[in-house]
């Protein structure tokens, strides 16, 4: 069985070497085989597995920026930041998620939506990310967390910071932030590389407008961090950057004074510098509180918001659309002298109707004025004047010439929310309606009826622009720097009186941009405007401020919101005894002081009746404001301008 | 003929000494350095547990590898069925006390260390093999009565070690008697039919095998399919292996594995964390050096005379080769992650044990490499 013979062992050497050397064969092609794949792996994709090793090994945590601070002319914070306790959790560091949220469920008021929702976000997002619980804990909620927190893995308090907004005087002008949403994410391209939980992002006003440059940059933290998601070491830090922060013209005593007066009402105030343009004050009511979006809003907050007819939300100053009514009568007298329509004196006599084109068209004082001229068509505000004036002037000159003062586009630059509004012309109405204009529609639009749609900002700048001596102004809330060609120009006038500029010198001088054609044109209507509140029956003549120092010119407005029947003509029913929907909406608008004009202002009260009786006193009390706070906003300018 | 023999049998000191072959003994002194410095590197650049005990174990081996050398090869051949059986044994053993550890049944606890029987059978089989072939004739080789004990030998204890289970080690234990048949002579067809037999088997075996053995397998087909889970260990291997680049990440450098993301840095991916450090030219130095180990026991095969020592040479190379292929087709992502060590380069007792007692032997052949064994 067992042969050892020595040939036979011979050949059976020869048949194991044979067989080695087949097994070698085989050997070197897996040696081939095992080598390729190395050079596969280390050479030729090697770049591929280095940013894969690296992307195992960095990890990157984002720092929200903290905001920029917006404040007002006097450096009072307006939208300014304070301190919030958050919880935020980091998915990855839970041992049992479900359990971390009975556990929170159990210590803080979160609902069971909130957590599906709060799920839902850890499903999408990378599991070291930390997501926020909660963003706006008190004191004793944060204190309970952190008793219980060595029971709760993953769960991290956190100090951040958020908006705040001192107070609500404000809060159209300045609008509020929340967090992002899908739409902002897509609209706002800045937003791309900022997706940092707790990031907020303006919404309307100048937190929107001013996003951009307010939202700062966003930081990060790059750790070394092991199989596990422990942090190993800091490689990097980039604290980012605070967002800029930024001055406004506005003036917070007098936000708050003048929404304190219209805070019953649907209404608003504009007032601006009539040189520079600064508005001073810019408030909308009703009011609503900012500081409930910043967090999340409750909704039965919001429903009170939306469901309130006098539309808190809506900034009515540079929102709201309402026929300029009366108040358009300086531009319409204005268009007619600059087109040689009418001299001041050439007189129409109201008998507080005429007919034309076989309507018939009523002055709003049902006995009519008499014998009227300019000026005291504008302190009465007749209408019958205005009829004939402006079926002369004919509307296409009428809307060149509001235009020109500003009417029918935005006044602010970029502000979302605002609205252009309308300046009816021939060409507008073939255009927009696609019909031809009747020569009745002019007539009304000579008072400022019928398509007719302007912004309290726009007649606030219209009235500017006229009170500063017919120049323009680009209006501003950004406050930068205070060079005033405008006040240059009139102190070189004051020093040399008889020495008249022509327009190319004003322009190549002083800059400016002259809007009329005979600045005498400009002055006629603002003696007129003057008349109109200081001279016994003028329509804002109750409302007058007698001081020196604060008396001011303006013209009364209220635009129709329902054609008065025949019959509710003839039996004189006063605006107070309508239905509120169906009153007529009240303006104003006045420059102050009288001799030395300074600040422009419009008020505007939603269903107010008419503007003598509820705009005029409001525009009273906040010109005075204003013109007591003069000599501090000079005086805080010097320095200011010294101090930087 | 008879004049050599007289000589071998009396050999000094000095003339083993002499005989030794040196490359193949630096070629392993490189590789367990290399494999000191690497056992540093996994434990995060600190002379710690792992090192140290890696350490102590080459060194006791490595003299044991020299003892082995030089005790007679006759005395290796005499005793190979003796020391399967005793192989067995302890196999057999460890299915009755053996120590359980993540959820498989492979060592004994020996006090001074933890035994695994199934990596010293890895030995074991190919020493009993070759002694079995070495006696049957060629005429004989392909009778299935003489078919039989072989396939016993190696059947049983590849069952036992699948049972642990251990699918790695049992692989690789048959892969050793299967080279060991096929170097005796046995015809190819007896493979075929083998492993006709086996793939038919296939299904039944896969019935057997533990959910992570599958999912294993299944990974290794397509290992981005889950890379969190089971597919993770290729997929970080592959990523530490070639962000190693050309020069590697340098001494200590390797974040893959200093971040744990690498598993059993220790043992199976000891290669990926040296390719990762030391990058292509690195992993191209193991590779040589496991070439020059592998053709130099060839080489001894090729001189020695007996029969045994040629098949026990060749067969040993040639499974020391399989361990090392499989461990880097594993660690590469061409095979299946299965469980085998890096010979002399991984972490474990045993394992080194078996490789020196392997390599002893291989090197007694060339010592006595003129001595006639019957």
């Amino acid at each position: 069985m067992f042969n050892s013979n020595s040939g036979n062992t011979v050949i059976k050497s020869k048949l194991i070497s044979r067989r080695m050397f087949l097994l070698s064969v085989g050997k070197a092609i897996v040696v081939v085989g095992v080598l390729s794949r190395l050079i596969s792996l280390q050479i030729n994709e090697s770049r591929k597995y280095k940013t894969l090793s690296d992307k195992n090994r960095f990890r990157e945590w984002k720092l929200a920026p903290e905001r920029g601070v917006i404040k007002d002319y006097f450096d009072n914070e307006l939208a300014s930041n304070r301190q919030v306790y958050q919880i935020h959790l980091i998915p990855e560091n839970t041992q049992n998620i479900e359990e971390v949220f009975f556990r929170l469920k159990s210590i803080l008021n979160i609902t069971e939506k909130k957590i599906f929702s709060l799920k839902r976000k850890i499903a999408k997002q990378k599991p070291w990310e930390p997501i926020i619980i909660s963003d706006n804990l008190n004191w004793s909620e944060f204190s309970r967390i952190n008793l219980f927190l060595h029971e709760m893995q993953g769960v991290e308090p956190i100090v951040s910071i958020a908006r705040i907004y001192n107070d609500t005087s404000s809060a159209h002008i300045m609008g509020y932030v929340s967090q992002v949403s899908a739409k902002d994410l897509k609209d706002k391209t800045y937003l791309k590389d900022m997706s940092v939980p707790g990031i907020a992002v303006g919404k309307t006003g100048l937190e929107r407008y001013l996003d951009e440059k307010i939202i700062g940059k966003v930081g990060f933290q790059r750790y070394e961090v092991n199989a596990f998601g422990k942090r190993i070491k800091q490689i990097q830090v980039d604290q980012g950057q605070a967002g800029k922060s930024f001055k406004t013209t506005l003036d917070l005593e007098v936000q708050k004074f003048s929404s304190e007066i219209i805070k019953d009402k649907a209404a608003s105030v504009c007032v601006m510098d009539i040189y520079n343009g600064d508005i001073i004050s810019l408030v909308s009511s009703p009011a609503y509180d900012p500081n409930a979006f910043v967090h999340g809003i409750d909704k039965t907050y919001w429903q009170s918001l939306i469901k309130n007819k006098r539309k808190p939300l809506i900034n009515k100053a540079i929102s709201g659309l309402y026929p300029p009514g009366s108040t358009i009568k300086t531009i319409v007298a204005l268009s007619a002298l600059e087109n040689n329509i009418v001299r001041p004196l050439n007189t129409v006599k109201c008998t507080g109707k005429i007919e034309l084109f076989g309507e018939k068209f009523h002055c709003w004082k049902k006995k009519g004025h008499g014998t009227m001229n300019m000026r005291s068509a504008i302190k009465r505000s007749c209408d019958v004047y205005f009829y004939e004036i402006a079926r002369k002037l004919g509307v296409d000159r009428l809307s060149e010439t509001a235009k020109k003062f500003g009417l029918g586009k935005k006044v602010l630059p970029n502000f979302s929310e605002e609205r252009p509004g309308v300046v009816p012309s021939t060409s507008w109405k073939k255009k927009y309606i696609g019909q031809n204009w009747y020569l009745g529609e002019t007539l009304h639009s000579g008072i400022g009826q019928g398509y007719f749609q302007s912004t309290p900002i726009q007649l606030c700048l219209m009235t500017a622009q006229i009170a500063n001596g017919g120049f323009k102004i680009n209006p501003r809330i950004i406050y930068d720097k205070d060079k005033n060609n405008l006040k240059d120009y009139l102190d070189f006038k004051n020093k040399n009186p008889d020495q008249p500029l022509t327009d190319d010198l004003l322009v190549s001088n002083f800059d400016l941009k002259p809007l009329f054609r005979n600045q005498e044109n400009i002055k006629i209507v603002k003696d007129a405007m003057y008349s109109s509140s200081n001279e016994p029956g003028g329509t804002s003549y109750g409302s007058r401020l007698e001081n020196k120092k604060f008396m001011f010119a303006g013209k009364t407005g209220s635009s129709q919101i329902k054609r008065f029947t025949e019959a509710q003509r003839e039996a004189e029913v006063k605006q107070e005894s309508l239905k509120y929907e169906d009153r007529d909406h009240a303006l104003f608008v006045a420059f102050a002081p009288v001799s030395d004009p300074k600040y422009a202002i419009s008020v505007v009260v939603e269903h107010g009746g008419s503007g003598s009786k509820s705009a005029a006193p409001i525009a009273q009390k906040v010109i005075k404001k204003v013109i007591e706070r003069d000599s501090l906003r000079n005086s805080f300018k010097n320095s200011y301008s010294e101090s930087t | 003929m008879f004049q050599p023999r007289s000589i071998q049998s009396s050999l000094t000191f000095r003339d083993k000494l002499i005989s030794i072959d040196y490359i193949l003994v630096f070629s392993i002194l490189i590789l367990g350095i290399i494999s000191m410095f690497a056992m540093y590197s996994t434990d995060g650049g600190e002379f710690k547990y792992h090192t140290k005990s890696h350490i102590l174990r080459f060194c006791i081996f490595f003299l044991m590898f020299f003892i082995i050398s030089f005790v007679q090869i006759r005395l290796w051949h005499s005793t190979s069925y003796l020391i399967y059986l005793i192989f067995f044994i302890l196999l057999i053993g460890v299915k009755y006390f053996g120590l359980t550890s993540s959820g498989s049944k492979r060592w004994l606890n020996f006090y001074f260390m933890n035994l695994q029987p199934s990596e010293l059978m890895k030995v074991g089989l190919i020493l009993f093999l070759a002694k079995y072939y070495h006696r049957v004739s060629l005429e004989n080789v392909n009778k299935i009565k003489f078919l039989f004990l072989p396939i016993v030998a190696l059947v049983s204890p590849v069952l036992l070690v699948i049972m642990q289970p251990d699918l790695g080690t049992s692989i690789l234990i048959g892969a050793g008697g299967i080279i060991v048949a096929w170097l005796a002579g046995v015809r190819p067809k007896f493979f075929i039919y083998a492993s006709l037999l086996f793939i038919s088997f296939l299904p039944v075996a896969i019935s057997f095998l533990k959910p992570y053995q599958k999912s294993r397998i299944l990974t290794f087909l397509n290992p981005e399919k889950d890379p969190l889970g089971a597919g993770y260990q290729i997929i970080q291997s592959k990523i530490a292996i070639g962000s190693g680049g050309l020069f590697g990440k340098g001494f200590l450098n390797g974040s893959q594995s200093y971040l744990d993301y690498l598993p059993e840095k220790h043992t199976d991916f000891i290669f990926t964390l040296f390719s990762e450090e030391f990058g292509f030219f690195g992993s191209l130095i193991i590779l040589i050096l496991y070439g020059i180990i592998v053709s130099r026991i060839v080489k001894i095969g090729n001189i020695t005379r007996s029969n045994f020592g040629k098949l026990y040479c060749y067969s040993f190379a040639s499974a020391f080769f399989v361990y090392v292929v499989v461990n880097m087709g594993m660690v590469l992502g061409l095979l299946p992650i299965v469980g085998s060590p890096l010979p002399i380069m991984s972490y474990g007792g045993s394992s080194m044990m078996a490789i020196m007692l392997g390599l002893g032997i291989a090197m007694s052949c060339k010592v006595y490499k003129d001595t006639p064994v019957n």
